[in-house]
């Protein structure tokens, strides 16, 4: 497989942003893992570190090396939905063990792990800068603050 | 909120505070068309250095200063670059997104003072990748500071350059760090380097490099609009000027606000201006200072002032100024052992000190808290705390790790010895939401 090449575009104006030559030009890899990420079924597969790796000048095992050092990056499919429920300090206080429970329970899925009908992907995240509107999830990259378990029942709900 | 001048968050009331139309009227970019056509550039740097502003990024180093260890540019021609930490992912802060959201031409402006004072042609805003609405409202701002001939050549018609691009991270704590955040910044692991050499003399792609956190900069255009002297008439001598304070936790007001440099940490939680209190029939046990690798201290510390020689004389620091309220219904080896969780998780395991000792607090806080602790863990803890600092790895992370645990012990020994004796914790950790007035809920371990 190779990138899309509206990908290919919008990398090619992404890398001039840095300094020319080839440690400028990689600079870009981590906005471009963001990208396909995003547009390319939610993970980053390995062709498409393979595909980076060519377009960055770079070896598949350090486009890899990146990769799998950030969080954010998933290496394996995710579910149709993803919950992230922030499970540090500020959160802890007011609430997130308790949304933690009620989300497992809504939506069949373990921490870390997928719904067996493949709908949820449900994780546990650090500190998401939501400390004084906490407790907070982040579903399908939308955060919601000042979360209750009403409306984390609602929001599961409509993803049904 | 009474009693002293507001001006960080003084834009933001209106609807369109985050438009360059809402941003110009209310002042917006005056300050600098007037430094572009009036000032040099090492005017608007001695200003900043007159003001005592302070790095709002948890260090607290003087800004001023820090622009000046920048190579003469005479003698050093090589690019030099200003790159703006947004990363903000220290538990309990959650500040610059406000300015992100609210008033990103603040920030703007502030960079174009700050590229033009230090000769910078280039500036990267490096937000973490969670915030993606912050991400966009600051794009959205510079797309229309571009179109409005604010960035790019010939700014003003001042004969200066200067671009400013945004770059997104990717959720890693460490890229807090100011050299793991360039590492980041160049396509790499987040892993910090070794300093020196410093940023000013090594920095991005081995340039110039100055690092300032967002607030720190949003600070700049009020500075250098109403100078020194102005802003040294708020705060402390030592700490002069407003700051964001984040308050967090079991209080009935969390929120961001924006107060005095000095004030009581007392008056912050609990005048209705500001966290308005703790929850009825509640009382203090713990509250972090400013994130939560400042450390716990007892509650009974709150009546001090929160500057940077405040929190020094209780043994914490001011960091990020986030407060993070702890209440005599929850556990503090429970909230240490999910603090000692975070720093194992976000060790990038460069260093050994740090990638075993975060593993191995992490795993005594856990035992503890679960009634599985042994009579020497306590002492064990201190052990491990020593061994990982201070100053002993490539960066400070070790460091936030060894702190909030070293005060743990110094501080709440009792309860650490309590669950290793009776074999777990008395209290309830679900059901938070429904901690108002009512009592904690006693189970057995």
């Amino acid at each position: 497989m190779a990138l899309p090449e509206k990908l290919v575009d919008e990398f090619n104006a992404l890398v001039k942003n840095y300094p020319a030559g080839k440690e400028g030009k990689r600079s870009g890899l981590i906005p471009a893992l963001h990208r396909c990420q995003e547009e390319l079924g939610g993970w980053v597969t390995p062709e498409i570190m393979e595909d980076l790796a060519a377009f960055f000048d770079l070896e598949p095992a350090e486009v890899y090396g990146v990769a799998s050092f950030y969080p954010m990056f998933r290496l394996t499919p995710p579910g149709k939905h993803v919950i992230k429920v922030c499970h540090n300090i500020s959160c802890d206080l007011v609430g997130a063990r308790d949304v933690l429970a009620k989300a497992k329970e809504l939506t069949g899925a373990e921490v870390h792990g997928t719904s067996p009908d493949g709908k949820f992907t449900l994780e546990v995240v650090e500190c998401q800068g939501c400390c004084s509107t906490a407790p907070m999830i982040d579903l399908d990259n939308t955060f919601h603050e000042n979360l209750t378990l009403d409306e984390l029942e609602r929001l599961i709900g409509e993803c049904q | 909120m009474s009693g002293f001048e507001t001006y960080l968050m003084s834009r933001m009331a209106r609807e369109d505070s985050h438009t360059l139309e809402g941003y110009k009227a209310q002042g917006g970019y005056a300050t600098l068309e007037r430094v572009l056509k009036d000032m040099q550039p090492s005017e608007v740097t001695e200003i900043v250095k007159a003001s005592g502003l302070r790095g709002r990024g948890g260090a607290g180093f003087p800004t001023g200063l820090k622009w000046t260890f920048m190579p003469d540019a005479s003698k050093d021609p090589r690019d030099r670059y200003l790159a703006i930490n947004g990363d903000e992912s220290e538990p309990g802060t959650c500040k610059d997104r406000v300015i992100l959201d609210e008033d990103p031409h603040g920030l703007i402006e502030g960079v174009l003072m700050a590229c033009y004072a230090m000769g910078c042609a280039a500036s990267y805003i490096y937000i973490r990748g969670e915030y993606r609405h912050q991400y966009r409202r600051t794009e959205a701002a510079i797309a229309e500071a571009r179109a409005a001939g604010l960035i790019g050549k010939n700014i003003l018609g001042s004969g200066f350059d200067c671009e400013i691009y945004m770059h997104m991270g990717a959720g890693a704590y460490i890229c807090g760090e100011e050299t793991g955040m360039m590492e980041s910044l160049e396509g790499k692991r987040g892993h910090p380097r070794p300093k020196p050499p410093f940023p000013a003399g090594f920095g991005l792609w081995g340039q110039p490099t100055t690092v300032n956190n967002v607030e720190t900069i949003f600070n700049v255009p009020f500075i250098v609009e109403r100078g020194a002297e102005w802003h040294r008439s708020m705060g402390t001598e030592k700490s002069p000027g407003n700051i964001l304070v984040g308050i967090s936790g079991n209080v009935k007001r969390p929120g961001v606000y924006e107060a005095p440099l000095g004030i009581s940490a007392k008056t912050l939680l609990e005048s209705p201006d500001f966290a308005g209190g703790l929850h009825d029939g509640r009382k203090l046990k713990a509250w972090f200072t400013g994130g939560s690798s400042t450390g716990m201290v007892p509650g009974s510390t709150i009546d001090t002032p929160m500057d940077h020689d405040g929190m020094q004389s209780i043994g914490a620091m001011l960091g990020t100024a986030a407060m993070i309220m702890i209440d005599d219904s929850q556990c503090v080896v429970r909230a240490m052992e999910v603090v000692a969780r975070f720093y194992d998780h976000e060790s990038c395991g460069q260093c050994s000190q740090c990638r075993e000792g975060t593993q191995w607090l992490h795993q005594i806080f856990r035992r503890i808290e679960q009634g599985k602790g042994l009579p020497q863990d306590v002492d064990m803890l201190t052990a491990i705390a020593s061994g990982m600092a201070p100053g002993k790895t490539i960066c400070a992370l070790s460091d936030a790790a060894a702190i909030p645990a070293n005060q743990m012990v110094k501080h709440f020994r009792a309860e650490l010895e309590e669950h290793i004796q009776s074999g777990g914790c008395r209290i309830n950790h679900t059901g938070n939401f429904a901690r108002g007035a009512s009592a904690p809920t006693e189970v057995h371990a």
